[in-house]
């Protein structure tokens, strides 16, 4: 009985389970390529800092593929999770700033300048955490992971539906906006926190920082990318996916459904909350506007464009729009929301898979048709507009 | 709670619950007020088969779904292995070895045959465990094994959203195989199959109902003769009559009720 | 927090904050009431109520204009005009928009979502450059201003009186046309069983399209009671959009009556406590609060029925 299975198991070698099939391995060489060598020789130091903003949001993104493409969670607050990871940062750079010399000016010496305008006199409890460098490193995902699981367990283990708890994290976002808004003395209020300088005695204003900041956040990234991928490829990716599906079957085979979603919605928050410091550290500001509701869906947007089930696709996603953003309010600002409205219903309607989808379908298969050296294909010829004009 | 941590050696021991292997006492839910089951009582021994017949509405399937945890019962008793389950979530159910398949067949469609079978599997059922699951050779070997038990081993590579009706039944059953459950309940296995796949799947059902007890749906008269061990007859919520097939056919009750039709 | 103020002073506190609240209670519950259909009854996720909602506050400042300028001799009646030509403007874009976009999405909620997410930022953007960034107010004819005296400390506004009376008015005939009429039966019907209403000879697509136009229309009128007690900018809706969902969900998505439980508790609980917290907080406490509930009891409040 025994010996005709062994040697069936054998037959079959399909069902191995890589750690990423040779194209994924293309896809992270071409991704960590351009972000980690292309473009910092391509671009002068604003505009890769201004590519180092975009890609802390693909983070987020990163973390709504596994939370939303994989287990199919939708959250309309990743904001949140963004959000308090920045401001945990910012905390910390805010205290450093506010060294008793650099603000001798002050009623009260010594403390944030905005509590100082607000009549504070002392820093609040909640702030003292974040003297401590090592401690603030730790909070940046504590915090987010920690309010995410309350959220998550509170939700999941009732059994509600996704677009109810779409709703719920909307109005989380909406809530902690308004709080952070109204709560200036402690929060900054609507400017956030500002004027940042020195993390543990180091200038992160000056360029050479913010070029090493860019490459710490590259490399955070194709870190954050490989730890989603050993959950992708895991069995519990796979849960994700069968959850998605037929959650009634999932738990009739052993598995406690809140259990997995509680998790996926976890991880989803403490990359957000690693984007969000990042974000901090090169942009050397925090902001209420980045926590709310428009931000927070604005993120979702970027993982669909770049397909909802594709990692690298994520990336990607959150590069063009944010590209496209940038040119398009540089040059016709009224254009962009009727662009960025029509990408929402293009990319439900028409591309459900994203740029991810298009690549598999119009690019991979002419790729593999060239590995085996059949009919090659032509040189894409590039079209001729503007040659003669100049 | 307490009754999930009841220590191994009691199971099967207690001298009121006499070594059966499910025990249901005045089951009884209703929805809105309506009572779907109504103080139904029955009990199944290690090893046996047991058919459920009545005729639409009875309150079959919902028997089932109050067993496996899907519905919460209103008032009553569920115990196996002495085990009261009716406080029980659905994965503590099938992790005490109570397996079951849906009337439409419920699998993954996303997934290949190989990933149906794999998630199954009786191990890394917690979220750590599930991170750390290793395709080792047992899962491998015992994966090939229930997919040639199954029909289904030319077929493991495909996405099962390719299969046939009959191959998609086959793949549930496949996948409560892998879990090896010891109470294995059945809705309707053999509804909607070809004869080829029915005649088919009573083999399957024969061969893997041994070592084991199950609790079988069925409206196939025929099929229901060839394996019932005992037959329960549930009519508007309640048990009609019990007994072996012979008995129950001959019962008037059934017949003006169930067969006289 | 009560110690400066006097007993007198207090309930007269409470009766003018209650009456504020009610004029908040009324714009909620049109809101909702568009909303609880659209949500409750089909199941979809419409992002873009908000927009819905403003495009009647436009037409209402439309015609407040129009009456101005050319028919000065009935402006005290234009807005009676105003209110059925937004219920029209704004159900003429919703069946449109069903037809356009919704009507594909039927089976994935959570993508209804982001598309109607889509138009309501195209929306903001066109009515940006249609009527300009900055926020609109109507006129409002004479007889609807100033206020009446109830006692030496408490009056009431005009205005808000005639919000409430829409507001009642409005409910009472959806809740008619829902409950009572042929229309409101074949609603009921396609919500509860697709096929068999299919197979019994209702036209589910239409009934589908005429509800979504109808809660769009109602999202219209809201617009509309909206501009006697505030102005319209292009973002105006987007401000409503999130406590709108929640009075739905908390009220029970399925059930009138609870929807309008829910904004009256909501409206009053909010109105009530921003006389003594700053209005951000009070915002903050009401929320958290509905949130809080929801997250403890949600089953125990309502039952949410999304088709799968």
């Amino acid at each position: 009985m025994t010996s005709p299975i062994q040697s069936l198991s054998k037959a079959v070698t399909v069902n191995d389970n890589p750690f990423m099939k040779p194209m994924e391995w293309v896809s992270l060489a071409l991704l960590a390529g351009v972000v980690l060598v292309v473009l910092p020789l391509a671009l002068d130091g604003f505009r890769l800092n201004l590519v180092g903003k975009y890609l802390t949001y693909a983070f987020v993104a990163l973390g709504l593929v596994i939370c939303w493409g994989y287990a199919g969670i939708l959250s309309l607050g990743q904001g949140v999770f963004f959000g308090l990871g920045g401001y945990c940062m910012a905390m910390y750079l805010k205290l450093e700033a506010s060294s008793v010399e650099n603000t001798k000016i002050q009623s009260t010496p010594g403390i944030p300048d905005f509590m100082d305008w607000n009549q504070i006199t002392a820093i609040p409890w909640f702030w003292q955490p974040f003297k401590s460098l090592p401690l603030t490193l730790l909070l940046v995902v504590a915090v987010p992971v920690a309010f995410a699981f309350l959220i998550s367990v509170a939700m999941f283990k009732r059994r509600v539906g996704g677009t109810y708890f779409a709703i719920i994290t909307q109005a989380i976002a909406a809530i902690l906006t308004i709080l952070i808004v109204g709560q200036q003395g402690y929060t900054g209020g609507i400017n956030g926190i500002t004027d940042l300088r020195t993390l543990h005695g180091w200038d992160i204003r000056t360029d050479s920082a913010k070029v090493i900041l860019y490459f710490v956040n590259g490399g955070l990234l194709i870190g954050c990318i490989l730890m989603a991928q050993y959950v992708k490829r895991s069995k519990l990716g796979r849960i994700l996916v069968a959850m998605r599906e037929k959650e009634d079957r999932v738990r009739f085979s052993g598995y406690s459904v809140a259990g997995f979603k509680v998790f996926a919605f976890c991880l989803a928050a403490a990359f957000a909350a690693v984007g969000g410091a990042m974000f901090t550290l090169q942009v050397g500001f925090m902001s209420p506007s980045f926590v709310g509701i428009v931000p927070s869906i604005e993120m979702v947007i970027y993982a669909a464009v770049g397909g909802r089930l594709s990692l690298f696709g994520a990336v990607w996603g959150t590069l063009l729009v944010n590209y496209a953003k940038t040119s398009f309010s540089e040059s016709f600002p009224d254009l962009w929301l009727f662009g960025l409205g029509a990408l929402f219903i293009a990319v439900v309607l028409a591309f459900p898979n994203g740029l991810a989808g298009l690549w598999r379908e119009h690019v991979e298969p002419r790729l593999f048709r060239k590995a085996k050296g059949l009919t090659p294909t032509p040189t894409p010829v590039l079209p001729a507009h503007g040659a003669p004009a100049e | 709670m307490n009754a999930a941590l009841l220590p191994s050696t009691l199971i099967g021991t207690p001298a009121d619950d006499k070594n059966f292997l499910l025990a249901v006492e005045g089951l009884t839910v209703s929805f809105d007020g309506f009572k779907a089951v109504n103080d139904v009582s029955f009990y199944v021994d290690p090893d046996e088969i047991r058919v459920i017949i009545g005729p639409n509405g009875a309150g079959k399937t919902t028997v089932l779904d109050l067993i496996c945890g899907r519905t919460k019962a209103s008032s009553g008793s569920i115990k196996y292995k002495g085990q009261e389950l009716t406080r029980l979530s659905e994965s503590a159910i099938v992790q005490a070895g109570v397996g079951r398949k849906f009337q439409t067949p419920s699998i993954y469609d996303d997934l290949t045959v190989f990933e149906n079978l794999e998630i199954s599997f009786p191990r890394g059922r917690s979220v750590f465990g599930a991170l750390t699951f290793k395709r080792d050779a047992e899962v491998r070997d015992r994966i090939h094994e229930i997919a040639q038990t199954i029909f289904l081993k030319d077929q493991l590579d495909e996405r099962a959203e390719f299969l046939s009706h009959g191959q998609k039944q086959w793949l549930e059953i496949g996948m409560l195989l892998i879990q090896d459950p010891e109470l294995l309940m059945l809705d309707e296995p053999v509804a909607g199959m070809s004869v080829g796949e029915r005649i088919k799947t009573a083999e399957l059902l024969n061969q893997i109902i041994k070592g084991r007890s199950v609790l079988v749906i069925e409206h196939d008269m025929k099929f229901v003769e060839d394996i019932a061990h005992r037959v329960t007859v549930l009519h508007q919520g309640r048990v009609l009559s019990e007994g072996s097939m012979e008995r129950v056919k001959t019962d008037p009750k059934v017949v003006e009720v169930y067969l006289g039709h | 927090m009560f110690g400066e103020y006097s007993l007198a002073d207090l309930s007269s506190i409470f009766v003018m904050q209650g009456f504020a609240g009610l004029i908040l209670f009324s714009v909620y519950v049109l809101m909702a009431l568009g909303l609880a259909i659209i949500f409750g009854q089909m199941g979809v996720i419409n992002m873009a109520h908000g927009e819905f909602m403003i495009l009647g506050a436009y037409v209402t400042y439309l015609c407040s204009g129009f009456f101005q300028t050319h028919l000065p001799s009935l402006f005290g009646a234009y807005f009676f005009i105003a209110m059925a030509l937004a219920f029209l403007a704004s159900g003429a874009l919703g069946m449109l928009v069903e037809w356009a976009l919704i009507r594909h999405l039927y089976k994935r909620p959570l993508d209804t979502l982001l598309a109607t997410w889509g138009l309501s930022l195209i929306l903001q953007q066109a009515y940006r450059s249609i009527f300009g960034p900055r926020e609109v107010g109507v006129e409002l004819p004479s007889w609807m201003m100033g206020s009446i005296p109830v006692t030496d400390s408490i009056e009431v506004q005009i205005n808000g009186l005639f919000v409430i009376a829409v507001t009642t008015v409005i409910t009472l005939g959806v809740a008619l046309l829902i409950y009572r009429s042929r229309f409101g039966a074949q609603i009921r019907a396609v919500m509860s069983n697709r096929p068999m209403a299919g197979a019994v000879g209702i036209d589910t697509e239409k009934v589908d399209r005429y509800t979504f136009g109808l809660g769009c229309g109602i999202a219209g009128i809201a617009g509309s009671a909206f501009t006697m007690i505030g102005s319209t900018g292009p973002t105006s809706g987007q401000l409503y959009i999130v406590d709108t969902f929640l009075i739905v969900v908390f009220g029970g998505a399925a059930s009138l009556l609870g929807t309008i439980a829910s904004a009256f508790s909501i409206s009053q609980t909010q109105s009530t406590l921003e006389f003594f917290l700053s209005g951000s907080m009070a915002k903050v406490l009401t929320l958290l609060a509905v949130v809080g509930i929801l997250m403890l009891r949600p089953q125990g409040l309502f039952t949410l029925k999304v088709r799968r």
